[in-house]
């Protein structure tokens, strides 16, 4: 039998499923691997981030930071690129290290001085748009021989889709975030927290360490996607993905995970990720619809899974309060 | 009556210190801060600028104030503003007066505020969630009602309500500030304050003790819509035109944090509007403060996250009982078990 808790995964793939079918029966093209393959690649850094925000969110908190951490990434790329002749690896590893102790560090205070998540990461957001402006205010081209050739792999499916290097990191991403969430220790404390702080207290979960891995991981995941952004545009711009940290949360809202923590799982984000371009996939085919529909459509999505998931807790409620009565009485 | 001013004044000392010391910020950077003159009718200098400008905060945080004592929030706000400025535009520009232009945006963002309320209330969503729908929405929705464009006005009547004056005092300060102290007066004179307050430190209890709830809370997000529309309107009579994409963005995070730095806790309870106020003129005094000391403008934002930052530090329940346990050290405490048993090792 299925489980409750698998349903809202469950109906978010079926979507995803009905809905191709709908736009795949409209227009046969978006059968083409062409699409499948455009559709990885211009979600694979928002993919990616998504994946750091679903632990956040299991967890319980959010993390607002995660657009202008990206901004920053690219940012920090293009102008060190341009002005030192170090090798892209290793500002890599630089900007990861960064973005991950930036995230600890919004960690440690959400933790040791007892605030909310909201404001931190809302102060965090400010910091990181900040210093991405303040290292330059226009656009910087990246023009290094490792991006091009970085840019250049990919593997071409028959029917002519390029599935690229960023694509499969985000899949990759995925598929590591399903491991760490339900076959780690890690991800056992993630769920804990999420479902009630006091209990995972009384049950002995490190908090301090929990907490400030998560938000470290969302950092990272966002300097992750930082990269994968700037290989996606050659470019970094202290303006850009304004606004990415809501496109995530919706996603992860899609995808079936409670915004109170404690119940989701890291697969439904990917199919939430995939919707989400799914619609803008389908906007451009159509043609004659404005690019405002996307936003429209996507609060009208998220307004669904919200009822659906009241529907099912309520459903889930109800179906159980005869069983406890009957217990009560025994 | 004059306990009670003392107690408000206890309320609103440390945001006042706040506000007092940017001020004086503001006044080391630049000597003539202070400086009011009576120039065409109007009154200028920085001072007024900054209640000026602090306009469209002050309006949301208002509202974002009620809300948040009732443990909820209102992302949605910044989307309401653009969407009740298009209102506004598309109606003045399809040849109303500005009476209906200004009445049809209130509508249209108390239905906003309605559809909020609703969600949060009835269907039982959590607030962060059921306002980030309509913030994602809301902008296309604004985009939608202006056709993709930047709908610009001439219309006089709409214009005066951003950028004219009365008594030589500009409007949007006026506005703020009757809005602040009506909803003061009505939220203080009445039980209704004390009632919102006991939704937001334990909804059940207080609906078990026969407050109406549900009611309650769809008027405080109806309210907190309100405010923003009216913020809208002010913002698109500012800059004679709606713009769709850039109305009130991110102006949802300044107004929660004009609430935080007003003292006021986002898990819902004891709140005070004039320290929101406060909290909105202080945010504001910060831009000016950097603005006038000539910094480069790609610092403002580091800076005033640091400064931020500080403030929160400075209210952080941590830092708050750190500083209680050092004033009453004098005298022998009795012992916390909840704060011992969190501090020992796990």
């Amino acid at each position: 039998m299925i489980r409750s808790t698998h349903l809202p995964l469950l109906i978010t793939i079926a979507t995803f499923l009905l809905a191709y079918t709908l736009c795949a029966s409209q227009y046969p093209a978006m059968l083409s691997t062409r699409v499948v393959a455009n559709l990885l690649t211009d979600n694979a850094f928002l993919g990616i981030a998504a994946v750091g925000m679903t632990f956040v969110i299991l967890s319980g908190g959010i993390d607002l930071s995660v657009g202008s951490v990206i901004a920053f990434t690219g940012v920090f790329l293009a102008v060190i690129l341009r002005d030192t002749s170090i090798h892209p690896i290793a500002a890599f590893v630089l900007v990861l290290a960064i973005t991950i102790s930036f995230g600890a560090a919004m960690g440690a205070m959400i933790h040791y001085l007892d605030m909310p998540p909201f404001i931190v990461t809302l102060a965090g957001m400010f910091l990181a748009r900040g210093a991405a402006y303040v290292l330059s205010t226009e656009s910087v081209p990246i023009t290094h021989e490792f991006y091009d050739t970085l840019q250049s792999l990919y593997w071409k499916a028959p029917g002519g889709g390029r599935f690229r290097l960023t694509g499969m990191i985000m899949l990759l991403t995925f598929l590591t975030g399903i491991i760490v969430a339900h076959r780690t220790r890690f991800g056992q404390n993630v769920y804990a927290i999420g479902g009630g702080l006091s209990t995972a207290r009384l049950m002995g979960v490190p908090l301090a360490k929990t907490t400030i891995g998560i938000y470290a991981t969302s950092g990272g995941l966002a300097g992750l996607a930082g990269i994968i952004f700037s290989l996606y545009t050659s470019a970094g711009y202290s303006l850009a993905t304004v606004g990415v940290e809501l496109d995530a949360i919706a996603a992860v809202v899609i995808g079936g995970t409670l915004l109170t923590g404690g119940t989701g799982f890291v697969a439904g984000t990917f199919f939430g990720i995939l919707i989400m371009g799914l619609i803008q996939t389908f906007i451009v085919f159509d043609g004659t619809l404005s690019s405002w529909w996307t936003k429209i459509v996507i609060g009208g999505l998220l307004f669904g899974f919200i009822l659906l998931q009241k529907g099912l807790t309520w459903a889930t409620t109800l179906r159980r309060k005869p069983a406890t009565e009957f217990a009560a009485q025994s | 009556m004059s306990a009670h001013v003392h107690s408000t004044f206890r309320r609103i000392m440390p945001q006042l210190i706040i506000l007092i010391a940017v001020l004086f910020l503001n006044f080391l950077v630049f000597p003539d801060f202070f400086r009011i003159e009576f120039q065409h009718g109007r009154l200028f200098g920085n001072l007024i600028d900054v209640l000026n400008r602090g306009a469209p905060t002050a309006l949301l945080c208002i509202g974002m104030t009620l809300v948040i004592a009732t443990k909820g929030i209102d992302l949605s706000v910044g989307a309401v503003m653009a969407i009740a400025g298009a209102v506004a535009a598309s109606l003045v520009v399809d040849g109303h007066s500005w009476q209906t232009a200004l009445l049809g945006a209130l509508a249209v963002g108390a239905i906003c505020g309605l559809w909020n309320g609703v969600l949060v209330a009835v269907l039982r969503i959590q607030p962060i969630v059921a306002t980030l729908v309509l913030m994602v929405a809301g902008r296309g929705i604004a985009q939608l009602v202006t056709e993709g464009t930047i709908l610009t006005f001439v219309n006089p009547g709409l214009i005066h309500l951003g950028a004219g004056t009365v008594i030589g005092i500009p409007t949007p300060i006026l506005i703020w500030i009757a809005l602040g102290l009506l909803v003061t007066a009505v939220v203080r004179k009445t039980a209704l304050g004390m009632l919102i307050e006991a939704i937001g430190i334990n909804e059940s209890s207080s609906r078990l003790a026969g407050i109406n709830s549900r009611v309650l809370i769809v008027s405080v997000y109806l309210i907190s819509g309100f405010c923003a529309a009216l913020a809208g309107v002010i913002v698109a009579a500012d800059i004679k035109g709606a713009d769709a994409n850039n109305a009130g963005l991110w102006l949802e995070l300044d107004a929660i944090l004009a609430v935080v730095i007003g003292g006021n806790s986002l898990l819902g309870g004891r709140f005070s509007i004039l320290a929101s106020l406060i909290g909105a003129l202080i945010i504001q005094s910060v831009n000016s403060v950097i603005l006038l000391s000539g910094m480069p403008p790609e610092f403002n934002l580091v800076i005033k996250a640091l400064i931020i930052i500080a403030i929160l530090v400075i209210q952080s329940p941590t830092v708050k009982h750190a500083l209680y346990i050092l004033r009453a050290s004098a005298e022998p405490l009795p012992s916390d078990p909840i704060k011992e048993a969190k501090e020992s090792p796990q």
